[in-house]
């Protein structure tokens, strides 16, 4: 499947991946507007780690073998049959927060005020933003041969 | 602690209706002139820090940003302008040297604006690029002065051994940039960028990074007065070597790598221990004559089994023209001229402002002197310092070089945005820089794919122009000056270019 890759060397730990996640997730889609008027400002997906000059953009690895999936006892998460995206239903989640705790990236993220999942990649439908605004090309959406370790 | 009088050169305008404290700007200022303020939860700009490199706004999500001249000004002088003022007070805080990056940033001198190229019209047909061949191909090193032939089995075979060439698909090459002075990744992007495009690009005096050996048969590798990284295998892995003797921007000047620069990989590349200074002394300390000059490239040959052309580069100064047929006499392949508008990492800015001489006038001064002496099929001739376009680079070619280095325009093509603070090693597009914070900045896959755009670009353009004076291949216009008038000169500097006067027919 076509997955997020990541780059590290050339991530320059702008953080412009977390903005354009934010507004690919707010109600407008507009960047002044959901950073200045939207109440509630949806959280990112992505978030960039760093230590020292080292940094990258993490996000949901959509694993093969999730354990979220088998950790969520509503079915909120879910697999899309066609892309293969590990998928949140806000509907169904009830906030046990199972899939925070069992997730070996640290990449589900929980939402303290509504007790729900506050921000779980989607991978935007296929044009995934933090991907599309990285400035300097550290990420990359790509089907590559998984088993070649290229 | 007394008055500090240097005040800020720019102003950076924030847009407070469209900042929204995403701290980009913040994270990506190398010279920390974006603050964020936790406490009101608003970002501030501190002009006094800005060097005007477009980073911050080239990065801003909304386009707060811009960033304009302090509107601080001095009072109006002919004599006293403000730059002169400035330096002045920045000597007197620190008693130093006022240094400067990149070329000389005045319009002293520059002849290309005031040259300009002819079209075919009726009389001959012009060529349409698209729809015909179009010849870029150029062949640098050493021409015999005639090619004797003979028949063996009834099929013609060419009796003279030919000196080496470098074979390249447009007249334009990367100038020499070491990696100290540039990023490793910015010399990547140029190497895989002029392999792409057919040419050739310049190791500098750095030395040849093991990561760039794959790119050396590209490479062109210099020797200069430091010898940083030369040994046998340096000289051999590249298509050719280059004596460096002087630079446009700083003619009778020697460099200096501070040693905070002089990580451990620079160290190995140039062969000297980690953080020491890397100084390259003003003039080759066996050099003092032409024929050193000579003993120099022929030890060169020798180590290269005469199967490299040697080039040497000098910086174009007044006695140009001799110095150059003394070089091709001691028998370089080519000589490469860099004129006074040619960039550098750093120089004094009262050496790079004052010394040296345009590069139009060195090429033809030279081209005319070596033609004269019949020499000029034994050396070809490369210019270099400050092309900016296309139309500069045809114009050098009809004023009789060969082909042309280009450096900043290259760097440009990378990201920069000629800030001039290259001194710094604070290049917040991590070009000029070797903090590994900043160098991650430069992808070499982006940096190759657009320096080798901006050869695509002029070299189509250059074909549209020979195409637009009836010609088909490079090799015609070559010291070909009908095809150039001049505007705006005095009689004495058309006759050392060689051109007639705007008006004047063949």
């Amino acid at each position: 499947m076509k997955r997020i890759w990541i780059n590290e060397e050339y991530c320059i730990g702008c953080r412009l991946c977390e903005v354009h996640c934010i507004v690919a997730h707010s109600k407008s889609k507009k960047i002044l507007k959901a950073f200045k008027d939207e109440a509630v400002r949806a959280c990112a997906a992505v978030s960039v780690e760093e230590h020292g000059y080292i940094s990258f953009a993490l996000q949901c690895r959509h694993c093969k073998d999730a354990p979220c999936l088998a950790a969520c006892m509503t079915g909120a998460m879910s697999r899309d049959p066609n892309t293969g995206a590990v998928l949140h239903d806000e509907e169904k989640c009830v906030g046990c927060w199972m899939c925070v705790m069992v997730c070996p990236f640290g990449v589900t993220k929980p939402d303290h005020g509504k007790h729900k999942i506050a921000s779980k990649c989607d991978l935007c439908d296929g044009k995934p933003a933090c991907v599309e605004h990285c400035p300097n090309e550290a990420l990359v959406y790509e089907d590559r041969d998984e088993t070649s370790g290229k | 602690m007394a008055l500090n009088t240097q005040e800020s050169e720019f102003q950076i305008i924030r847009d407070e209706d469209k900042c929204i404290a995403c701290k980009v700007c913040v994270r990506q200022c190398a010279n920390d002139a974006h603050v964020y303020d936790v406490d009101d939860e608003r970002v501030h700009s501190q002009d006094v820090k800005c060097v005007n490199c477009h980073r911050c706004v080239s990065v801003c999500p909304t386009k707060a940003l811009a960033i304009k001249k302090a509107p601080l000004e001095f009072r109006e002088n002919t004599n006293w302008t403000s730059s002169a003022i400035k330096n002045i007070i920045k000597q007197a805080d620190t008693g130093g040297v006022v240094l400067v990056g990149m070329g000389f940033d005045q319009s002293k001198a520059i002849y290309w604006d005031k040259i300009l190229l002819n079209a075919a019209q009726v009389t001959n047909p012009s060529i349409d690029p698209l729809r015909e061949p179009m010849e870029l191909k150029t062949l640098i090193g050493k021409k015999p002065d005639r090619v004797k032939f003979e028949r063996v089995d009834g099929k013609l075979h060419a009796k003279t051994k030919l000196s080496p060439q470098l074979e390249l698909a447009t007249p334009i090459m990367f100038s020499a940039m070491s990696y100290g002075s540039i990023s490793l990744n910015a010399q990547k992007s140029l190497a895989r960028a002029a392999c792409e495009a057919g040419t050739y690009w310049n190791t500098g005096e750095g030395g040849l990074h093991k990561d760039l050996r794959e790119y050396a048969h590209r490479a062109i590798v210099q020797v200069a007065s430091g010898r940083f990284g030369v040994n046998a295998e340096y000289l051999n892995s590249a298509a050719a070597v280059e004596i460096k003797i002087g630079q446009g921007a700083k003619p009778g000047i020697g460099g200096h790598l501070p040693g905070e620069k002089v990580s451990r990989e620079i160290s190995r590349t140039r062969m000297i221990p980690e953080g020491t200074d890397a100084i390259s002394p003003a003039p080759h300390h066996d050099i003092y004559s032409i024929e050193d000059l000579k003993q120099l490239i022929y030890g060169i040959k020798e180590a290269t089994r005469y199967k490299k052309p040697v080039f040497v580069k000098i910086a174009a100064v007044h006695n140009v023209a001799p110095i150059a047929s003394g070089i091709v006499r001691a028998g370089a392949d080519a000589v490469v001229l860099d004129g006074l508008l040619g960039g550098t990492g750093a120089a004094p800015a009262a050496i790079r402002n004052n010394v040296g001489i345009p590069i139009e006038l060195a090429v033809s001064a030279v081209d005319t002197r070596l033609r004269e002496e019949g020499i000029r099929n034994q050396a070809s001739i490369i210019a270099a310092g400050g092309f900016r376009s296309s139309g500069d680079i045809t114009k050098a070619i009809a004023l009789g070089a060969d082909a042309v280095y280009i450096g900043t325009s290259a760097l440009i093509s990378l990201g920069c945005h000629v800030c001039q603070k290259c001194y710094t090693g604070k290049c917040n597009w991590g070009i000029a820089t070797q903090d590994p914070y900043l160098t991650k900045r430069l992808n070499p896959d982006i940096g190759n794919r657009r320096a080798a755009n901006l050869i695509r670009g002029w070299s189509m353009e250059i074909k549209e122009m020979l195409g637009g004076m009836g010609i088909n291949a490079i090799d015609s216009l070559r010291g070909n000056r009908e095809h150039l008038r001049g505007i705006n000169m005095y009689e004495h500097e058309l006759e050392i270019l060689g051109i007639k006067a705007a008006g004047m027919a063949w």
